[in-house]
């Protein structure tokens, strides 16, 4: 078999830009797209070339980007319009390989190993492919042509806007190495601070140092990065419609205000719960462990996770098990800020189960039906027309449906962080 | 669900269109009502393809049309017909 190329596809900007083409009157001022304040998702989440220019960075809450940028021209987020443009990229992608990964709204590798003596070859593609996002699309991308993800994704880094990177087993020494190591896919804030104690700051430091001893201080993971430096990734590209094997279904929400008791950490887990529960059942899982995320006011978060004695999709069982979680965890030391639930260990619905002799089988079966009764009437009639009651008890809290405000992030590199 | 919002621009006008639907599939607009309110038949549609429309800001189907002797772009975004103004 030949050399692999491989393409990565990075939008630039990517809610900016497509805020800016349906926005032409500001397409030239400094755009960033921030979260609702009033829900206190009050931050940056993209911003366009002009912004960028002014130090503006993603993350930063409005008042502050402001101060870097007095004029700075701040919109609302149009999710439904973003994943639009996500699918339409993705159809470009798939009119040269059936092997497009998606990883977040706005990136993509795609295998073109298989299509280059029909199109050409990676850069061609590559070139075709932004000439296509560009004119049909109206946005910028840059791609990255590479023999592995890993390289692909670094070149798509390198120039932008709307550009072309190659990196070849014959330049990457050149290319590659002298880039700080925190350019490197899954080498973080923490990992890169690790590696400076050790006077190791660029992708070439990584590879020339002795894989042994990095995993003396980063575990498994400094092995994975030096083979990460030094282009013997070998990970495949995962075919469409396959990256769905799903392995959790979780939902965390930054609460519109701060919870400062019990009762309010219980209401938001019934919130999350149930819509965890309902995303199990209409993909016919049951999951056998769930998982807490707190973070509070400070920023400090911790998880915890507890196992059941049975699988289940009941929202109340894991609205039960998550509150008995976090009160066997927290201390209430500071109100909190967020908190998520996950159902883990999942299997299929209709697996074969053990009945058991001790537990309301009967109760169980009736809280079955309460819940499948629960999925149509919000099918047919919406989310708030039918409610628990111990949510109406606060406007604010009660009044968030994350089943149906869920917003994609990127999956990770390696699902559920599983090595190669 | 969140509602796609619209964007409002002078130079985006959204029009109504009728179009034919052929039995074996497919569809072509006939003509459309301009914002002056008058109906404008489209002659001949001399290209279709997917185009951003930097004038108007957007993206969608482009129909390249012919109307009283002119060029013009109808744009089909998701399920609204949009036009560029001059």
């Amino acid at each position: 078999m030949g050399e692999r190329v491989i393409l990565h596809a990075d939008i630039n900007n990517f809610y900016a830009s497509v805020e800016c083409l349906h926005r032409p009157e500001i397409r030239n001022k400094p755009v960033a797209v921030c979260g609702d304040p009033a829900a206190r998702h009050g931050i940056v989440l993209a911003k366009n070339y002009p912004a960028k220019a002014t130090g503006i960075k993603t993350g930063e809450v409005i008042w502050q980007a402001r101060q870097k940028c007095p004029q700075l021209v701040v919109v609302p987020p149009n999710y439904p319009l973003y994943l639009r443009f996500g699918r339409l990229a993705r159809n470009i992608y798939s009119s040269y390989t059936d092997q497009v990964e998606p990883f977040g709204l706005d990136e993509a590798w795609l295998d073109v190993s298989g299509s280059t003596h029909i199109f050409g070859d990676g850069i061609r593609i590559a070139d075709e492919i932004r000439e296509r996002i560009k004119s049909e699309l109206g946005i910028t991308a840059s791609v990255g042509v590479s023999y592995n993800k890993i390289f692909a994704k670094l070149g798509s880094d390198m120039k932008k806007p709307d550009a072309t990177t190659v990196i070849t087993r014959d330049n990457f020494k050149q290319v590659v190495w002298p880039l700080p190591a925190g350019d490197l896919l899954y080498v973080g804030r923490a990992t890169k601070h690790k590696l400076a104690r050790r006077g190791i700051s660029s992708i070439g430091d990584i590879a020339g140092n002795d894989p042994g001893y990095l995993r003396s201080f980063l575990g498994k993971w400094g092995e994975v990065l030096w083979s990460f430096a030094n282009g013997f990734d070998s990970s495949a590209v995962v075919r469409q419609g396959e990256e769905s094997l799903i392995k959790s279904v979780g939902n965390s929400i930054t609460t519109p205000r701060d919870l400062e008791s019990d009762e309010d950490v219980q209401m938001i887990f019934y919130v999350l719960s149930e819509s965890v529960a309902a995303r199990m059942r209409e993909h016919g899982f049951k999951c056998r462990t769930v998982q807490i995320q707190v973070r509070d006011k400070d920023l400090s978060s911790f998880g915890a996770q507890g196992k059941f004695s049975k699988p289940t999709y009941i929202s109340s069982d894991l609205a039960e098990k998550a509150m008995e979680l976090f009160r066997a965890n927290y201390s209430w030391a500071n109100p909190i800020r967020s908190v998520g639930v996950r159902g883990c260990d999942l299997i299929a619905a209709d697996s074969q189960e053990q009945l058991s002799l001790f537990e309301n089988e009967a109760r169980r079966m009736k809280q079955d039906k309460i819940e499948a009764t629960v999925d149509v009437l919000r099918y047919r009639f919406g989310h708030f027309s039918i409610q628990r009651a111990v949510l109406l008890k606060d406007n604010d809290l009660g009044a968030i449906n994350p089943k149906e405000e869920h917003v994609i992030h990127p999956v990770a590199f390696f699902k559920e962080g599983r090595l190669p | 669900m969140m509602e796609e919002k619209n964007y409002c621009h002078p130079h985006k006008v959204y029009v109504s269109v009728k179009a034919v639907f052929h039995s074996d599939g497919g569809f072509k607009p006939v003509s459309f009502i301009w914002e002056d309110g008058q109906e404008y038949e489209i002659s001949r549609v001399t290209d279709i393809r997917r185009a951003a429309s930097l004038k108007a800001g957007g993206s969608g189907i482009r129909y390249t049309c012919r109307v009283e002797n002119r060029e013009v772009y109808l744009f089909l975004e998701e399920d609204r017909w949009f036009m560029e103004k001059k």
